[in-house]
This record gives C-alpha cells, structure tokens and sequence, in this order.
C-alpha cells in the first residue's frame, strides 16, 4: 500500500512538472498508458492469491482514481493559462479611435425651422410653401400694401429684368413669407367651395426672403416662417396664446417673458410686435425683438377670397435666423450663409 | 422723433416717472427707443456772481476771486479760467459737489485757500466747450442749483413710431396720447387770433387742389430778423434734436414741433405776385435749400411747386428754394400753413435721395384743420420775439380735395370676436372718450366720426385695433386655445425633406445655405445658361443673377473651405432655383432641388485605413443610400454637362424618366476655381427634391424555408461593356428561383487579355416551393452565360 501512495504522489508531481499540455500526455502514458506502471500493477493482479486480489485490486483502482483526476485538474489548469496567454495576446488599445465615416451636420437654422415644424403640427399647423419669385399682387396688393408704401421702393426690394433689359414691375423676391398665406387661402378657399362651413386653416410657411440690405445684422436674404390661422372664432387672445406658448416651448423655458406690444404692419389689424426677455443668461432681462404679429386685416382675408364677417384669423412672421442666434448664442449673421464647415460642423 | 420729456410735461403731466412714461409710451405702440439724460450727472453746482477777481500772489495765470453763492455765502476761489473777472454769473460748484469725473474739496492752491470751482460748460458736462467759464444772464437768481436754472433735469425721448402714427410726430400729439392712457388733465397753449394792423395780402390760388386743398398765407411786415432766440426756445427745439438757426426759422420749427403743422417762411421781398400752388412746367429748375438743383421733367405724378406769378419758389411740403428763403436782412415776410395730401408727397423726397421734416410729416399726414391755428401761433410768437405788423390771413381751400373723415361703426360684439375678450359698453365708451373721438350711440353700436389728425382710422378694426391699445395688450389673457382635434395625413409613402438631411448628414455630408443670387459667370459655366434670371438691382455684381443650379454655389463653398484650410470638403443644400417658363403664373419655374458635393479624403484620416480621394463610386453609393428602396439608372449624359467631366458623369433615372445628374467637376475648372491644390477631384449630384420625397410602400414577398444554392460566375468583357445593361440582361433571362445576381469583383491586368475587364457575380438561387438540385442551378447558370456571351461578347474567365 505503501508503494501506491508513492505512485500517487510521484504521478501527481510529474504531471505539475508538465508545462504544456502534449508534454503531459506524455507523462500521462507513464502512468496510465498500456505499458505504464499503474497498468502493470493492475495486470500483476492475477498473480495474487484470490483473498488478497480483491482488496489490492480496490487499492489499485482508488490509485488510479486520484492519479486520473489529479491528470484532468492539471489538465484544466494548462488549458486555462493557455487561454489565458491567448487573451493576453489578443488584448485591444480600447482607447484607440473607432474606424468609418464622420457624422455631417444640418444647417442650424434648419433645425431650428425643423422645432418650429414639429411644435406646430403637434396643435394641427401644416406646412405650406410658395414661390420666392412672387407677384407684386401676391407679395404687396394682396396683402393691403398700397402702391406708395415704402417697402414697395426699390430701396427695399429686389426687382428682376425682363428679356429686354427693363426692369418687370410685375414680379420681385418676395420680401416676406406673407404671399403664402394669400396662396393658401385662395387653394383652401378653393378646395372647400362645395361646404357651407369652410374648415379651418392652420398653416406655417417656412422659407427664404429677400431684401436690399446687407450688413452685419442684415443679410439681403433671410429666412422667415408665416403662421397663418383662419376659423369662425379665431381671436387676438388666441394669438398670444399660440405665440406665447410656441416660445416658451421652442427656448425651452417655462419662465422666459413674452410681450406683446401695438405695432402697424398693413396686412394685419390689430397689430403687434413680441418682444421675448430671459430670465437667465448673457441676454437676461432685456426685451428682444422676435415676432410681429396681428388679426388677417379683413382686406387680406377679401383678397383670399374669404369673408371677414365670418371669419376671422392672425398671422405670425418670425426670423429663424434670430431664433437661432439666440438660441445657440451665435452672435454673427453672416455665418448662416458662409459655408464655413468649421462653424456647421458644430451642428452635428 | 425726439422730444424733450420736460415740455411733455408742460402739457400733460401723469404721476409717472421718466422710466414708467417710457414704458407706457412702448406698450401703446409709440416705441420708445433711447432714453437719455438731457446732461450729464452733477450735484451742488449753485448760480454765483464773481464779485472782485484779482491776481493770485504766486501765481501769473490764475486768479483769486470772492464768489456770491446766495444762501451759502461768499466764497474765496482760486480760478484759472482766462475770462474770470467781476461782475459774471457763473456756475460754481460748491465743497462736496461731484462733476463728471471729480469731486470738489477744500484745497491749497499755490498756498491759498480755495473754497469751490467756477466751471465752465465742459466741466459740467453740458458741452465741449472749455474756453472759459460758462456764463449766464447777469438777472440769473444767485444762489438757484444750476441744474434747476438751466432746466437740466430733463430726458431726451425718442420715439420710433410706425408709419401709421403721424398725429404723434408733434409734442402735442404725444400729449393727447399719454392723457387718453392715463388720464392726466391736457393743457395745451391757447392760441387766439392775431389781429391784423393793416391790410397787405398776397393772393392764393389753388392751381393744383388735389395736392394742395387748403393754404394759409399771411404777410408779416418790418420783422427784426437778427434778434436772438430765446434761450427757452432754443432749448426746446434742441432737445428735440433740430439746430437753432435764427429766430424766425426757429420759430417755424417749434411751432411745427409743438402742433405738427410744417411751415414755411418767404421773404416777401423776393415774391412777385400771386402765389400758385402748381405742377411744374417740364424744365423748370428749382436750387433747393439744400443746394440741390431740380429739373423738373414731364410725368405721371409730379410733385407741386409753390410759385409766384414768375418763379418756381420751393417744392410743395418738401423743401423751400435758396433763393426765395428768408435771411438776416429779411424785414418783411410771406408765412406759409398749408395741407399737402399725403398721396401728393409720398416717396418724393426719397426719390430725390433726402427726407425732410415737412415731407415726413406730410406724407403720413398732417391734421388738415390745423392751418389757421398754426399760423396764428407763429404770428404770435414772431411778433413777440422779432416784433413785426402781421396782416390778414389769406386762406384757400378746395373742400371737395380735403380729406373725409367718414363715420365708422363699432360693433360690441365684433369688438369680442376680434380680441377674444368680453368688454363691457360703458368700458368701450370710455376708451373712445378718452382717445377724444366723437361718437354717438345707436343702440348696441358706437358710431365713431375720427378726428381730422387721425388719417389710421378708417374701418371698424381700427377701432378695435385702439381700444385694445388703450385697454392695453398686457390686459388680454393668453390662453391656450381650443379648436378641433383632427389628425393630420401622414402619408407613408412620402418623406420630408428633414428626413434627407439626415440621411446626408449621417453619411458625412454638412447643409450648407447659399445665396440664391450667384455670380453670372457660374450660370455660363456651369449650366451653360445665358439666358439668366437677372435682378435689377442686386447688391453686387456678384449677386447679379438668380441661380438655374445649386452646383456653383457648392463649388463656391468648396473654393471657401479650401482657402480656410479644410482639406475634407462634403457639403449639400437644398434649395430652390429658377428659370424663365411662361407657363408659370410668375413667368417663372422655381423647382426645390437638392444637391450635394464631395471632395478630398473618401474617409476622415484615420489609423488602419489607407486614405485615398473621393471618387465617383463613392458618391454614387450615398446617392443610391439616400434614393432607397427606390433602384436608379445611370446613362452618359448625350452631349455631356458643362459642369462635368465627360467621361465620369451621369444622368440619373428613376422609372424611366431622368430626375438628376452625378458626375465629377470638369477638370477644366479646376485652375478657373483655384481647385488645383485639392488632391483628386470634386464629385457633385444634383436633383429635383419632388422624386426625393415619394418613398415606396414597402413590398413584402415570401422569404424561403428552403437552402439557399449559390454559384460564383466570373465573365471576361470587353472593357466598354457597361455592368448596368449586363446586369439587366441577366436578370431578365434567370429563371424565377435567382433570387440575386450580386457583382463582387471588377478586375483588369495580369491574366485578363488587354482592352478587356473581368466581371465576378454571385448567383443565389432559392426556391420558396422546394429545395433545388444541381441541375436546377445549372440551367440557371447555363442560361445566364449564354445571354452573356450572345448579347454581350463575353467568355467564361478560366
């Protein structure tokens, strides 16, 4: 028995010896292999007397037992290291950048005509669109601009040449997003002659504008969006609670002030210019410039053939580019219109 | 228009501070735009009389003088000032007074004592004036704070008023508005006829009515033109920022301040005869005032002259002649009050590059029953001030040329609908009362008759429009407001254009915003359009003409970049442009496009991957990322585009039908563009936005239960065979079961005879009914060689 326990105890010590795993199958076959010395014990067996075989032979095997289990842990420890190795050797710079192509940007302005897009639809506004070479009738008639009004001089608007080289006294670059309400209450008018009861209209029309001034806070073309709503009860106090809750939501700021004060433009009546004033920031207390507004002058509403006893509405302008600026705190103009990825590339 | 708060307050006088009146004045729609302080801050400043000045003892430049200060009694002061001497009214700040920038203390000087400061006007910070000391009238009460003395106390309003608001370009018109707002007692000057001492008038005839419907003349005799204004005068009109000038120009400009009526001063000496109010002859000249010589020429709309029976003598409500005009010398003088229509002044002036006091007012409108008060105020006041013997007024009117003020009809419940608030009747009387409008009641309606000053009143949303103004906006609430709550369509099939931005944006590209007016020489070059949209008046030559193409504003942003060091250049914009079309209600086509341009690196230089230039290829790949589901075509442009290399560009089709191109910039632009630095070329597409924005439904087919068999193909071509109408002809000639016929490889060189080009494709075959056998994808393969080598030349790569 004696003899056993040192096999087990040599085997157990050759097989940590192994450091590599063909090496100890190696040593494995000394022990277990058909010419190793465990077997040779089992084989000597049958030399015993019958009464000592039995209680050799369960010697015997409990040997093998631990010398096959001591082989299978020695087993799992090199193939664990041998692993472990591996995984040492395929370890990653983590910190090392991630491959591909580079995110681009959307011009801020229209992100942030795309907030004033989605705010909009979400109270039942769709978009409308109109043409930027607009009629004189569309952009001024229309919109109750009598035909000495300053904004129609020349000095304002930019006017195009005919064929012959005369200047067209017809059409211009619309100077406003105004002409599309015109446009849509004519289509809305239109689609719906067949109803006793016209449904409402709720458009805003975004787009590009254009007028003859350029200099750092002026450029000679801007964006407005229009806001136009039309219905049998729409009144100035709903105006100013559309506006008032568009600005707070758009800047995001329950606290933001909103005022609303008496101003002239000919197409609406009353009239109205929002100033907005923040309650935190480089701009804080001071009353900004943002909208103008008013109640469709009934003229306008005639001549989107609708009829001003009936039905009333308001109308909004705005300049995205300074809904912007504020916004984003961008404090140049022009940086809308120079391209300069080094300034867009922030509006990833 | 700048006004003086303190001759505000002369007429109405609220228990408002600067700050509050201010305030009011903005939220009624007269926007204050700057409040400021009449001068500078300073304190115990006291009127002084110099009593005896002598020489200091140790010093040859200043002077020791004892200054009366009234109740704060003589004073020893050391002076430097040049013209100190006994007997002067000065200004003298006393110890412990603060002047702009110092404060006054007891002092040493050169060993004498000195007790205060005698100032000049500098010091005080009342002008730029350091001459001397600043000296005042000898009857100035000594000991009286200067600031008190001199009216210093006061603010500098200007108001920023809408073009609508004419009544308020006068102290007294802003006067009625602050009483109507707050309710404060008006007190206006009285003004009482002058009564004439003899008999001398000129005659005025009314040649041109509708311009001119009333005109009051008067001729004042033996004026002292060279008297001085009054100081209280003269401060006044300063304040309102005009210049005194002389005292009879100044009392025109302050009676025009005070009421808002212009007028006009002749010298009767230099008028021969009746004076008309006429259109101008063609040819005649006028030097105006402002040594601006007229020519007046035949047209539409011409502006009326004031003339005497020989001579042109100034332009009606715009400006006076140099030659007719009143100066020193002047004894005897011709006053003109008159009303212009608005119509018959607007845009004159512009037109011939200045504005005028007169004419500003004019054209907004005057209050055409002003003439005779105002006319008898200047009278008054040059009598007062130059003496003089004025005669009778002479007035002419065409009353079927004045304005109308026609009754308006205020509906209450008009008047609810409208602002969204319930004001009650008496409410709404009281505002028109209180706006000085006559009104009678006709049962639930107020019958408004405007006054002759107000010309913005003429529908019943005028009135509506002022009874919310003096209600004030502040007081009508905002509520959320409730409408019905239907859907809006959000079709499937159809995207916005945000969703392309992204799409870009994702795959590297950044919006850009271009002018849509470009340089004509892009027009030529990059859309061989010489026929442009041209504007009459652009900004610069560079911005002459409307763009027909997104493409040379990109290329424009690239050149930007460029020179800005940014060597990775990926850009698109969306926006419109714009060609001649009769068939547009405008004359115009002006479709939404949607372009886009790349140049430089494929990829941001990065670690492990070779940097390599953008090529066609990959551009083309973004544009068929951004078209998908949607399959495109790709043809040679016939005759080619002026903006692309010919042999790599491409019209772009979608059904059949061409919606855009791709292509890479000519390299016959890139010296003219400064491209040349760029390391490989720019590749750009453009399209029309409409077909980018219909989106197809997606179509679902069945997917197999079956394995799948996939056979690799490779076919040697001849090099100009085109992989598109290859593909297609596969693809049409495969039987049901090809599921995809996918191009892996293109290879050209080593192994490949020359003028030749292999083509590998990968053939995935599967059946939704069955699992295929060999021989199935064998007649596959077999039918797709054989079309390939029919129709196209090719052979089966060894």
């Amino acid at each position: 028995m004696h003899d056993l326990e040192k096999l087990v105890t040599q085997a157990t010590a050759d097989f940590a010896a192994a450091s590599e795993l063909a090496r100890l199958e190696d040593v494995k076959a000394a022990y277990l292999g058909k010419d190793g010395s465990l077997t040779a014990l089992l084989k000597s067996l049958g030399k015993l007397p019958p009464d000592e075989r039995k209680t050799a032979g369960a010697a015997i095997n409990t040997a093998k037992g631990q010398i096959e289990s001591a082989l299978a842990a020695r087993r799992d420890a090199l193939k664990n290291a041998q692993l472990e190795a591996q995984l040492a050797a395929e370890a990653l710079d983590v910190t090392l950048p991630g491959r591909g192509q580079a995110r681009g940007s959307i011009h801020p302005v229209m992100r942030t005509l795309d907030r004033i897009e989605q705010l909009f639809r979400s109270i039942g506004f769709e978009v409308a669109d109109g043409p930027e070479i607009e009629t004189d009738w569309h952009n001024f008639t229309a919109l109750n601009t009598p035909e000495n009004h300053p904004a129609r001089s020349m000095h304002d608007t930019f006017y195009l040449l005919d064929d012959q080289g005369k200047v067209r006294e017809d059409v211009l670059l619309r100077t406003h997003t105004s002409p599309v309400q015109i446009r849509t209450m004519l289509a809305h008018v239109e689609k719906h002659k067949h109803l006793d009861t016209m449904p409402e209209i709720r458009v805003i029309c975004p787009g590009r504008v254009y007028r003859v001034d350029s200099d750092a806070t002026h450029s000679p073309m801007f964006h407005q969006v229009e806001g136009l709503w039309v219905g049998e009860t729409v009144s100035f106090a709903d105006l100013k609670g559309v506006v008032a809750d568009f600005l707070r939501r758009f800047f995001e700021s329950n606290d933001l002030k909103v005022r609303f004060r008496p101003s002239f433009f000919p197409f609406t009546e009353p009239s109205a210019e929002i100033d907005v004033a923040f309650m935190h920031g480089a701009l804080e207390g001071r009353w900004l410039e943002i909208a103008g507004c008013g109640m469709v002058h009934p003229n306008v509403l005639r001549f989107g053939g609708i009829d001003p006893e009936r039905y009333t509405g308001f109308a909004f302008g705005m300049g995205p580019d300074r809904l912007t600026m504020l916004r984003y705190g961008i404090n140049d103009l022009r940086l809308f219109f120079d391209g300069d990825l080094r300034f867009l590339s922030q509006f990833q | 228009m700048q006004f003086s708060e303190s001759w505000l307050r002369a007429l109405v006088n609220p228990p408002l501070s600067a700050e509050e009146l201010c305030h009011l004045l903005t939220m009624a729609g007269l926007e204050v735009e700057e409040c400021r302080p009449a001068s500078a801050d300073f304190s115990n400043v006291v009127v002084a009389r110099i009593l005896t000045a002598e020489k200091h003892p140790d010093a040859d430049k200043l002077k020791l003088c004892s200054v009366d200060t009234g109740e704060h009694g003589v004073l020893q002061i050391v002076c430097g000032a040049p013209n100190a001497a006994a007997g002067l009214v000065v200004p003298c700040a006393l110890v412990g007074a603060k002047l702009p920038g110092i404060e006054i203390k007891k002092a040493k000087v050169r060993g004498v004592e000195s007790h205060g400061m005698l100032c000049s006007a500098c010091e005080l910070g009342l002008s730029e004036d350091h001459g001397g000391l600043l000296t005042m009238p000898t009857d100035a009460p000594i000991g009286q704070s200067v600031r008190e003395y001199l009216n210093l106390d006061d603010n500098l309003i200007t108001l920023k008023l809408t073009p609508n608001r004419a009544d308020c370009l006068s102290l007294t018109g802003i006067a009625r508005e602050v009483a109507a707002l707050t309710g404060a007692a008006l007190t206006l000057p009285a003004i009482e006829a002058v009564a004439a001492v003899h008999d001398e008038t000129r005659a005025v005839v009314l040649d041109a009515p509708a311009a001119c419907p009333r005109y009051c003349g008067r001729i004042v005799r033996g004026v002292n033109a060279k008297v001085p204004t009054p100081d209280w005068m003269k401060q006044r009109i300063e304040r309102c920022g005009l210049r005194a000038i002389s005292a009879l120009v100044d009392v025109t400009n302050y009676v025009m301040l005070e009421l808002g009526q212009p007028l006009h001063a002749f010298d009767d000496g230099e008028l021969a005869g009746a004076i008309h109010v006429r259109y101008p002859k063609a040819g005649e000249q006028l030097l105006l005032l402002n040594e601006q010589t007229v020519t007046f020429t035949a047209q539409s709309n011409p502006s009326a002259l004031i003339a005497d029976e020989q001579k042109p003598l100034a332009m009606a409500g715009i400006m006076g002649g140099e030659h007719s005009g009143i100066a020193d010398a002047t004894t005897d003088l011709f006053l003109e009050s008159a009303f212009f229509a608005p119509d018959a002044i607007a845009g004159k002036a512009r037109a011939l590059g200045f504005s005028s006091d007169a004419s500003y007012r004019y054209e907004r409108g005057v209050d055409f029953e002003l003439q005779r008060r105002a006319i008898e105020r200047a009278t008054q006041l040059i009598v007062d001030i130059c003496g003089g013997r004025p005669g009778p007024i002479v007035e002419a009117v065409a009353p079927e040329h004045l304005p109308q003020r026609s009754p308006v009809r205020l509906r209450l419940p008009r008047v609810a609908r409208v602002l969204g608030i319930e004001l009650g009747f008496d409410q709404i009387e009281k505002l028109v009362a209180g706006m000085g409008f006559a009104y009678e009641r006709n049962g639930d309606d107020l019958i408004v008759t405007p006054p002759s000053y107000r010309f913005d009143i003429v529908i019943e949303e005028d009135l509506i429009e002022e009874i919310a103004r003096i209600h004030g906006y502040d007081n009508i609430p905002a509520p959320p407001p409730t409408a019905r709550c239907e859907m809006l369509p959000l079709p499937e099939a159809a995207r916005g254009a945000m969703a392309l931005r992204r799409l870009l944006a994702e795959r590297g590209y950044h919006e850009v915003v271009n002018y849509s007016f470009v340089e004509a020489g892009w027009e030529a070059d990059f859309c061989d359009n010489d026929k442009p949209v041209v504007l009459a008046n652009p900004i610069a030559s560079q911005m002459g003409v409307m763009r027909s193409s997104l493409i040379g504003g990109l290329v424009g942003t690239l050149v930007d970049n460029l020179k800005r060091q940014v060597e990775r250049v990926r850009v698109f914009e969306l926006g419109r442009c714009f060609r001649q079309d009769a068939q547009e209600q405008t004359g115009y086509h002006q479709p939404q496009r949607l372009a886009a341009l790349a140049a430089g690196p494929a990829l941001p230089e990065q670690w492990g991957t070779p940097t390599r230039a953008t090529d066609f290829y990959d551009v083309k790949g973004d544009l068929e990322a951004i078209f998908a589901p949607h399959r495109l075509s790709f043809e040679r442009i016939p005759g080619g585009h002026p903006a692309l290399h010919p042999g790599r560009s491409a019209r772009v089709l979608l059904d059949g039908a061409e919606i855009g191109v791709l292509g890479e910039i000519h390299p016959r632009w890139r010296q003219k563009y400064e491209l040349a630095t760029m390391g490989g070329g720019a590749v750009v597409f453009e399209f029309d936005l409409a077909p980018l924005l219909a989106t197809p439904m997606p179509a679902y087919a069945e997917v197999s239960r079956f394995p799948a068999v996939v056979r690799d193909i490779a076919l040697v071509l001849p090099l100009q065979c085109e992989v598109q109408a290859l593909q297609a002809a596969l693809a049409a000639a495969a039987p049901a079961y090809v599921r995809e016929i996918r191009l892996f490889d293109v290879y050209q060189g080593k192994g490949i005879a020359p003028e030749s080009k292999s083509l590998a494709f990968r053939v995935t075959m599967q059946d939704t009914q069955k699992t295929l056998a060999d021989s199935d994808a064998d007649t596959a393969i077999a039918s797709l060689l054989k079309i390939a080598q029919e129709r196209f030349g090719a052979q089966l790569r060894a």
